[in-house]
């Protein structure tokens, strides 16, 4: 009997095309257009001039605060501009544009080719917590399954607070994607190499991966690696959508369930994605910063969907070219997965450290039905992982009562989609708790602004 | 990519299923019913049915396009589903026009002065037979025998039910032959005969996940052990009287249930609890219809006082 | 006739005794208030719209009646008729409030700002902002879904289906400020009515420097700064690449209107003077 999570949960397709592929790293571009805002907390401080010279994966934004972490660039060049320039979201945001020229470029891909470990594992074992803490934060590392909160902070527990394991998320239940699959088929010794770093960063001595038993061939190479390792246990995982929320992964796992509103170290749990260990691996070993990380480029009518190794910071047009171009379908274009997933307005953004997928579904896919009437059937909240009742939540926002909102626990809600994904009446129930949300964690966050 | 870019907020895929399948999950899942019935009421069944789902769809269409003048909700097949519910709670041999007061009376009064599907506080097909039930008490409990009618329609040889006649004092618990009422060869509304027939749909919505096994379980095991502690015998309650058709079809209607899974068995169980009270104690053999309409009147208040476990609740583990 | 009989009496037993209940529950549980409320509340528009910072109208009228004097109370709705009835009500000297309009400041319509995705989602504009920049490339300017329209309660602002925008209809208008703050774009502004309802403001939110800006919509302020330079009044300020007009030191010249390369000043309900009025194309002068 496989573990999961207990409580709700869906079973989208699969849709995973490009499971098993082999990673294709792409070609170093000449030109990346960084923002400044990659990671969830305050926006990193840049203080670059135009022509300023940068090195490859030398710092280009510091960390403004604890909840931060540093931008590097994954080019070497000039600075050619500082401006503004529209996310793939449309938001305007401050960028730096870094042109190399043929010199640094050929400096690049010389530095790649002659790529050696800087510390050996003996060395890199024998680091203290603070030191590895200290090299994660320096190479700019955030959790790269989506949230993208920055990993120290994670590694850093408040006081009186201890964890006992370190929960690896290898789960990647979204449809579509298969970035995290591809890394752990093609380098599972390093993200076991990750793992025990993380561990010792974190001081537990008890480490489990949980991948979903759809990647036997990923479950296989990861048992394989750990092998060595007594303590990294390799968990099979049932399918089910959203096994990968945090809470839902501690709770297959352990079988501890986060309480409302707490954080999962209140439950002795660290939770880290495999990219997030492989790029804490590169970073102890290699002494890289993160520069570069997998997306699955893919799509029901993509031409060459793939899982590509992709430097953060190049074009999204530019990368959706080499996997074969706009399919001239598409009506929709999602950074991440469908269920979780962002869509965007233009791809003539630069990819950030967030960025799992990128999904393009066809004008077909990309329409919602019309809404009917809700028939109470209850679907929502038999789906709902958390254990909330969609249907109501979104009528209460619908109104404007935050109030009973918040008694309703709408801040448990982690936008997994459920809700939504399985309404018969094709009503648009997230679109409105997302509201909620937004409205009480306003309320919330003044009410305690003012009782300070 | 001449066309626009679509944005709109996660989930972007969709489940396939529709309210209409939802709706004609369930017609699908009364056919066993469906041929029992005319297999053993033969044409009066026919014309009963066809009436009344005829009947129901005539009205949403009037109210919607003439009344509402709003776009015909037909097609999602509630109306139909209420029609048919409808039949199975009539005698086949109830003349044409009270079948159709009885299908006016469950779209017009039950349905749509709410605000049509979704919106109703009452199952509709039960406002329909309960209406009737009161307005035509007589023609409402002369039952055809089943198996012996097949192409009378008004001069149907009639009998009582087994409840009606256990009421009456007419009939022994031990005279009661308990296979021939599981195929269906006891008088009843066309719905009520044929008990396999009715688990048989059970068993299809319950494997296509259409309703969760709540309701019809806690329902059918709160008849039986209360009927068992109060003397009864359980079987004969279980399977006698609308109870199957009920705790199957009726009390599951979405719109009129509880949402989460601890209120359903509330629900269920309270049903099951009235409905053995009416059928012991009170004037009516058969209670089923007052039991679910009165907790129909109760859904809204059970789904604001009893809430599913949210996650995060329980003392964990360490 | 004894059914008739027992009928009647039956009946009318029950009558007679919900009557007594009803009676002695209302007896019972009155609730004693000062007959000055129920005169205030009925000159109140009872919307209960909440412009006043009351919850309600009757909450409105509870705490007009508690006070001496109308000292801080003002009703948006009933306006100047509702304040000045109550003051004859309470005996006092009414406080003027000056009438408000709403304002909105984006002039986006399809014409001056391409639409360039298909927002297919809940019908909200405080929605799409969190989706993404919205239907165009503007990340400051009007979401078109109508939150506004919606949050009216005196139906003043309605959708215009051909521009994409709303419009405010000065007559209805109270002023109450609900739509000002539930447009999630801040896009909505109280201004003074203005002497037979002119006004002069910048129909424009976009703070991008003047390149981007103009990019995104024909008619957005670059902050170019001629309008403030032209203002013999020091009315106009630029903030954050946004020119606004300050309501109170405004004279309402009109100076700053045609010195706007991109027609983001917009002045309304001015008696048309010159032919060549290159504001024709804006809302409220073509009604």
């Amino acid at each position: 009997m496989l573990h999961t999570f207990h409580k709700g949960g869906v079973h989208p397709p699969q849709s995973k095309l490009t499971a098993s592929q082999p990673i294709i790293d792409i070609e170093l571009p000449r030109k990346v257009v960084v923002t400044f805002s990659q990671h969830i907390g305050a926006i990193a401080v840049c203080d670059l001039k135009k022509g300023d010279h940068v090195t490859r994966g030398q710092v280009i934004a510091h960390a403004a605060g604890f909840v931060s972490t540093n931008i590097h660039t994954p080019i070497s060049g000039k600075v050619v501009k500082l401006d503004r320039c529209k996310t793939a979201f449309g938001h305007p945001a401050d960028t730096v544009t870094i042109e190399a020229s043929d010199e640094d470029h050929q400096s690049d891909l010389d530095a790649i080719e002659s790529l050696s470990p800087v510390r050996d594992d003996d060395t890199a074992m024998s680091l203290a917590s603070e030191e590895l803490i200290k090299i994660i934060d320096d190479a700019g590392i955030v959790g790269l399954g989506g949230a993208t909160f920055p990993t120290k902070v994670k590694l850093t527990p408040p006081p009186g607070s201890k964890a006992d394991i370190l929960i690896v998320n290898g789960v990647e239940c979204e449809p579509y994607l298969t970035n995290d699959h591809a890394i752990m088929l093609a380098n599972s010794e390093d993200i076991v190499r990750g793992i025990r770093l993380l561990m010792r960063a974190a001081k537990v001595d008890r480490a489990v991966v949980g991948i979903e038993a759809n990647k036997p061939d990923a479950i296989e190479a990861m048992t394989r690696a750990a092998s060595t390792c007594r303590a990294i246990e390799i968990m099979p995982l049932k399918v089910k959508y959203p096994e990968g929320g945090e809470k839902q992964l501690i709770e297959a796992v352990t079988g501890r369930e986060v309480p409302s509103g707490g954080l999962p170290i209140s439950v002795g749990a660290i939770v880290q994605n495999v990219a997030t260990a492989l790029a804490v691996s590169d970073a102890v070993r290699y002494g890289l910063p993160l520069m570069s990380r997998v997306i699955t480029v893919t799509g029901p009518s993509v031409k060459k969907p793939g899982n590509y190794r992709v430097p953060i910071g190049t074009d999204i047009r530019s990368l959706i070219d080499i996997a074969g171009g706009v399919p001239s379908d598409v009506g929709k274009i999602i950074l991440g997965g469908p269920m979780m997933g962002k869509a965007v307005v233009s791809i003539d953004a630069p990819t950030i450290k967030g960025v799992s997928g990128i999904l393009m579904l066809p004008l077909s896919m990309s329409r919602r039905r019309e809404p009917e009437p809700c028939i109470r059937c209850g679907a929502c909240v038999d789906a709902c992982p958390m254990g909330l009742e969609p249907y109501l939540l979104a009528t209460l926002s619908r109104f404007d009562r935050w109030e009973d909102c918040e008694d309703n626990k709408v801040m448990n809600c982690i936008e997994c989609g459920s809700c939504s994904y399985i309404c018969p009446a094709a009503r648009p129930i997230l679109d409105y708790i997302r509201l909620g949300k937004n409205k009480v964690g306003a309320a919330i966050k003044a009410r305690r602004a003012q009782s300070k | 990519m001449n066309q626009l870019l679509t944005i709109s907020a996660s989930p972007h895929i969709h489940t396939s299923r529709t309210v209409s399948w939802c709706m004609w999950q369930v017609i699908v899942a009364l056919i066993p019913a469906l041929v029992c019935a005319f297999y053993f009421f033969g044409i009066g069944a026919a014309i009963v049915i066809v009436t009344s789902i005829l009947g129901c769809i005539a009205t949403e269409y009037f109210i919607t396009r003439y009344l509402l003048r709003a776009k015909p909700t037909i097609a999602n097949g509630s109306a139909i589903l209420t029609g048919l519910l409808l039949a199975f709670n009539l005698p086949s041999n109830l003349p044409v026009w009270i079948v159709l007061i009885g299908a006016v009376v469950a779209i017009g009064i039950g349905k749509m002065p709410f605000g049509g599907l979704g919106c109703n506080i009452f199952n509709p097909a039960l406002v329909g037979r309960v209406f009737l039930l009161i307005s035509f008490p007589a023609q409402m409990t002369t039952w055809p025998l089943p198996g012996e009618n097949a192409w009378n329609y008004v001069d149907a040889t009639t009998g009582a039910t087994i409840l009606g006649a256990m009421k009456l004092g007419e009939l022994s618990p031990d005279g009661i032959d308990l296979w021939a009422k599981a195929v269906g060869f006891a008088g009843g509304s066309l719905g009520e005969v044929g008990a396999v027939a009715l688990l048989l749909g059970l068993a299809y919505m319950l494997a296509r996940r259409i309703i969760s096994w709540h309701i019809p379980v806690s329902i059918i095991a709160t008849v039986a052990l209360f009927s068992w502690a109060i003397g009864a015998d359980p079987l004969v309650q279980v399977m006698s009287g609308g109870l199957l058709l009920g705790a199957i079809f009726m009390a599951t209607d979405y719109v009129t249930s509880p949402m989460c899974h601890r209120g359903m068995l509330i629900y269920g169980v309270m049903i099951g609890v009235i409905t053995v009270v009416i059928r012991q104690w009170g004037a009516y053999p058969e209670g089923m219809s007052f039991a679910i309409l009165i907790m129909n009147g109760f859904t809204p208040l059970i789904n604001r006082y009893i809430k599913p476990r949210r996650f995060g609740e329980r003392r964990s583990s360490i | 006739m004894s059914l008739i009989l027992s009928s009647i009496i039956v009946l009318g037993g029950i009558g007679v005794l919900s009557a007594a209940v009803l009676y002695f529950v209302s007896k019972r549980f009155h609730v004693v208030e000062e007959p000055e409320v129920a005169l205030i509340e009925a000159e109140l528009p009872g919307a209960n719209c909440g412009a006043c910072g009351y919850s309600g109208c009757h909450d409105f009228a509870v705490n007009c009646a508690k006070v001496p004097s109308l000292e801080g109370f003002n009703c948006p709705g009933g306006g100047e008729k509702a304040m000045s009835a109550i003051a004859r009500i309470k005996g006092v000297d009414s406080v003027a409030a000056r009438p408000m309009v709403a304002v909105v400041h984006c002039n986006g319509t399809c014409e001056n700002r391409p639409i360039k995705s298909y927002y297919d989602g809940a019908r909200s504009c405080a929605i799409l902002s969190m989706v993404a920049v919205g239907a165009t490339d503007c990340a400051y300017g009007c979401l078109g879904e109508g939150d506004c329209v919606a949050a009216c309660r005196w139906n003043a602002i309605t959708m215009n289906p051909l521009t994409g925008m709303p419009e405010v209809d000065t007559d209805l208008c109270t002023g109450c400020g609900v739509c000002a703050a539930r447009c999630p774009r801040s896009l909505i502004e109280l201004r003074p009515k203005g002497p037979r309802g002119m006004r002069v403001y910048v129909a424009c939110a976009n703070r991008e420097k003047g390149a981007m800006a103009i990019k995104e919509c024909k008619v957005s302020c670059i902050a170019c700064g001629k309008c403030a330079r032209s203002c013999p009044h020091d009315a106009i300020r630029i903030e954050n690449n946004l020119a606004y007009i300050d309501f109170e030191k405004c004279k309402l010249c009109r100076k700053c209107v045609d010195q706007c390369p991109t027609h983001a000043i917009h002045a309304v309900n001015f008696p048309i003077l010159k032919p060549k009025s290159e504001l024709a194309g804006t809302i409220e002068e073509k009604r």
